[in-house]
């Protein structure tokens, strides 16, 4: 064995291939299959697409990194389960590109806040943590109230997002603007429209509490009010999940 | 620094520049109203800072032929003082964002300075931007020495450095704009991630066209690991960058992967990130390093090629330990929980063959601080192993994943291991490089391994004990079967040893500040001695010679 090596070490080449070979063992057995075996994804038929409201809000989510502290994994555990929620199924982030799984708990796990807290609550929150939870270390982010949405750009993130594989209907594309705008501003026919597109069951509030001026914090939010709330795959009874 | 480029290599240069000038100008034109124009004007910006430096050198005299006697160094000292500039750059963020877990005031009302998007410039900035840049360095320094030949030109390792440097501030400037992919070590959007294969490719093919021109027949066990460090980095990133942009004027990507497997190749990039950049590569830093310092020879060959071969192979599996109790199937956690333990053999005996590797040369290890400061990387090398291997067992996992117990862990391979091993090789090749006797003082390299010693074992001790709190006031019940603390109960107890851990930090820091000055005042005192006679390339055989009539 180390005859073999003492002339491996003499060729560059067959020193590179044999590492490059070696290396790309472990992926492929353990990434590929994960791909292949069908119960690697639990089926939810009723699981239901990001808006592009809530699309916008999770970009805001990854652009200030809240992910470094908050996790959206629930794991099989007791009190994990008893403090957050049903444990995280694999289904629940299958349109999630990428995944915000998180490895870090210096704040609570977010997977199943959606519905915990109130709009207002969020809000006064997310502009002073302090004002709500005196004793809370998360920085303000005050600017997104002060900070109106973009969302020229919607449509075109909404294709790159069917591009990796999200069912997303020309029909969604084309009007993502317009269902941006809809979403954060109730009984206007734009709203109607999210209804129609997205289902009945999609919130639709002025989320930031101001139905006029489309903000940062609006998207964030309805960002925060939808997590956990995609599928109620986690809500049935377990036997039914996968059949 | 353009002197010693030959008039061609000056002219490719400039061409090369012209061509990253008008990308630049091309992204800050399409990415109007988006921070990925900034983005753009950054590359525009370090394109013409190159071009006047062409420019201003391209009449200097050719540099002379005699060069090929000599190894070709000033890509490793460049490499060396840019890491030492990262390093105070990274390390001062850290801390900074280690305070801000003390007072989250301690900042600006603005999106740039705010904890989630400067704790990435932090990590960047210490991983990539001090580790890999020594990693650059050592490593043309190492590769030449060990295979006795001169690298192969001039411009070609200068741009490797160069445009490393270039994606690593895309990266950081990125973050604080908010551009950022959020995989964690993988944050740089989708541009700087090409760049940096163009830039990767490059380097690899300056290591293979060097030891092409070897003249020892053996490649020496620290360019295995050079080597492994490259290639496998190499893989990792196109696999876990793979995205499709939102368009080719926005920085904006959408990973090709979702949900579970997204979270598989993260973690395997993840995993394997600290197993090629930050141990693979410091490897070979250490196996040049320690022994050349100690002046004695490796311990151990044959244990080098275990380990090395079971490095290679079984890091590659452990990812997995990352998502234990997750949504990922339970076979692919098992898998990952049982290589990471069968990873403390290769891992200690890397660790054993460098201490015992100073056998006979403990002494040195009393009275030099720059080799104290190698030994001491390899204990924390293997006391974060032995950690690592423990921390994947999926009962331990229970209770510290989610916890500051990864923080300390990370930081005690990155700070006691990575960070030691090179600063203890940055102080033997600074005297070696700049032709001087020694460091400008001994007592202050004796200061900052203090300094860094006792930061990191503050750091270490702190995180340790947050994380088993944290973990288990999560998991306590009180006698009614109810959970007994809220999750603010858990994060009010965090608070001192929060600010012992930024204190830990503000050491370390120091260390590094006072590293800095010593490099500088060596680098600035008159050269003493001249350059050893032993310390050139073999010369090239006479080609004549090999065609002997009658053979």
């Amino acid at each position: 064995m180390f005859g073999l090596h003492y002339r491996l070490e003499r060729k560059a080449i067959g020193l590179t291939l044999a590492i490059v070979g070696v290396a790309a063992i472990g992926g492929i057995v353990e990434i590929a299959p994960l791909f292949t075996i069908h119960q690697t994804v639990e089926d939810a038929p009723d699981m239901r697409v990001y808006t592009p409201l809530e699309l916008a809000g999770r970009n805001i989510y990854i652009r200030e990194g809240c992910y470094a502290c908050h996790s959206q994994m629930i794991r099989t555990l007791r009190d994990e389960v008893e403090r957050y929620g049903h444990y995280s199924l694999a289904v629940e982030s299958k349109y999630d590109h990428p995944m915000l799984w998180g490895s870090k708990r210096t704040g609570p796990d977010l997977a199943r806040i959606g519905g915990k807290y109130s709009d207002e609550w969020q809000v006064a929150h997310l502009d002073n943590p302090r004002d709500v939870v005196p004793e809370s270390i998360m920085p303000a982010y005050g600017w997104l109230l002060r900070t109106t949405l973009r969302t020229s750009d919607l449509g075109a993130n909404l294709q790159a997002m069917r591009a990796v594989g999200v069912p997303y209907t020309d029909e969604m594309i084309t009007n993502a603007t317009a269902d941006a705008d809809g979403q954060a501003a109730p009984d206007t026919p734009a709203a109607a429209g999210v209804a129609a597109r997205y289902g009945a069951a999609t919130t639709i509030r002025a989320f930031d509490g101001n139905p006029r001026e489309l903000t940062e914090m609006d998207a964030l939010v309805a960002y925060l009010q939808i997590l956990g709330q995609l599928t109620d795959a986690a809500q049935k009874p377990v036997a039914s999940i996968g059949e | 620094m353009i002197g010693q480029l030959t008039k061609i290599e000056r002219q490719v240069a400039l061409i090369i520049l012209a061509v990253l000038a008008v990308v630049g100008l091309a992204m800050a034109a399409a990415g109007q109203g988006d921070p990925f124009g900034a983005q753009g004007a950054i590359v525009l910006l370090a394109a013409l800072a190159g071009l006047f430096a062409v420019i201003s050198g391209l009449f200097e005299p050719e540099p002379e032929q005699d060069r090929l006697n000599r190894y070709y160094d000033d890509p490793s000292k460049i490499g060396i003082l840019l890491a030492m500039g990262w390093a105070v750059f990274g390390l001062f963020v850290g801390d900074w964002v280690a305070w801000l877990l003390v007072n989250p005031n301690l900042t600006f009302d603005a999106g740039w300075s705010s904890f989630g998007r400067i704790r990435p410039v932090h990590t960047t900035g210490v991983i990539f931007g001090f580790g890999g840049n020594a990693l650059i360095a050592t490593s043309f320094y190492v590769m030449q020495r060990t295979s006795r030949a001169r690298l192969p030109d001039q411009l070609s390792p200068l741009f490797v450095l160069f445009g490393y440097n270039l994606f690593c501030l895309l990266a950081v400037s990125g973050y604080m704009m908010g551009i950022t992919q959020s995989k964690e070590y993988a944050e740089p959007e989708w541009y700087a991630d090409l760049w940096l294969v163009i830039v990767w490719v490059t380097y690899f093919i300056v290591y293979l066209r060097t030891l092409a021109r070897r003249k020892e027949p053996h490649i020496y066990v620290a360019n295995w690991y050079y080597m492994a460090f490259i290639l496998v980095v190499a893989m990792l990133h196109i696999v876990n960058n793979l995205a499709v942009p939102v368009s080719l004027g926005g920085a904006k990507s959408y990973s090709l992967f979702a949900g579970v497997q997204d979270a598989m190749t993260e973690w395997w990039y993840g995993h394997n990130a600290v197993a090629f950049f930050l141990t693979a590569g410091f490897l070979g830093m250490m196996y040049y390093y320690l022994p050349k310092r100690a002046g004695r020879p490796i311990f151990s060959y044959r244990t080098s090629i275990i380990s090395f071969w079971g490095i290679t192979f079984m890091y590659m599996w452990a990812g997995s330990h990352h998502l234990h109790y997750t949504a990922l199937p339970q076979w692919v956690q098992t898998l990952g929980m049982t290589f990471s333990i069968m990873l403390l053999v290769p891992s200690w005996a890397s660790a054993g063959n460098a201490l015992l590797t100073l056998n006979g040369a403990w002494h040195k290890v009393r009275d030099d601080a720059t080799l104290r400061f190698m030994m001491v990387a390899a204990v924390f090398y293997g006391l974060s192993t032995f950690e690592g291997s423990f921390m994947a067992i999926r009962a331990v996992n229970s209770l510290s994943h989610y916890t500051d117990w990864t923080v300390g862990h990370v930081h005690a391979g990155a700070l006691g291991w990575v960070a030691m091993i090179t600063f203890g090789s940055i102080y033997a090749s600074v005297p070696w490089l700049w032709k001087r006797e020694a460091m400008y003082s001994a007592r202050l390299v004796e200061v900052h391994f203090w300094l860094a010693l006792a930061g990191t074992v503050i750091y270490v001790f702190a995180m340790w004990n947050s994380g088993i709190i944290q973990g288990l006031m999560w998991r306590t019940y009180n006698e009614n079967g109810t959970l007994a603390y809220s999750f603010v109960d858990s994060l009010v107890a965090m608070h001192p040893y929060y600010i012992a851990r930024a204190i830990g930090g503000l050491l370390f820091l120091i260390g590094a500040v006072v590293g800095c000055y010593n490099i500088w005042m060596t680098i600035r005192i008159a050269p003493q001695e001249r350059e050893p006679a032993i310390d050139q390339p073999a010369p090239a055989p006479a080609r004549a010679a090999v065609l002997q009539p009658g053979e």
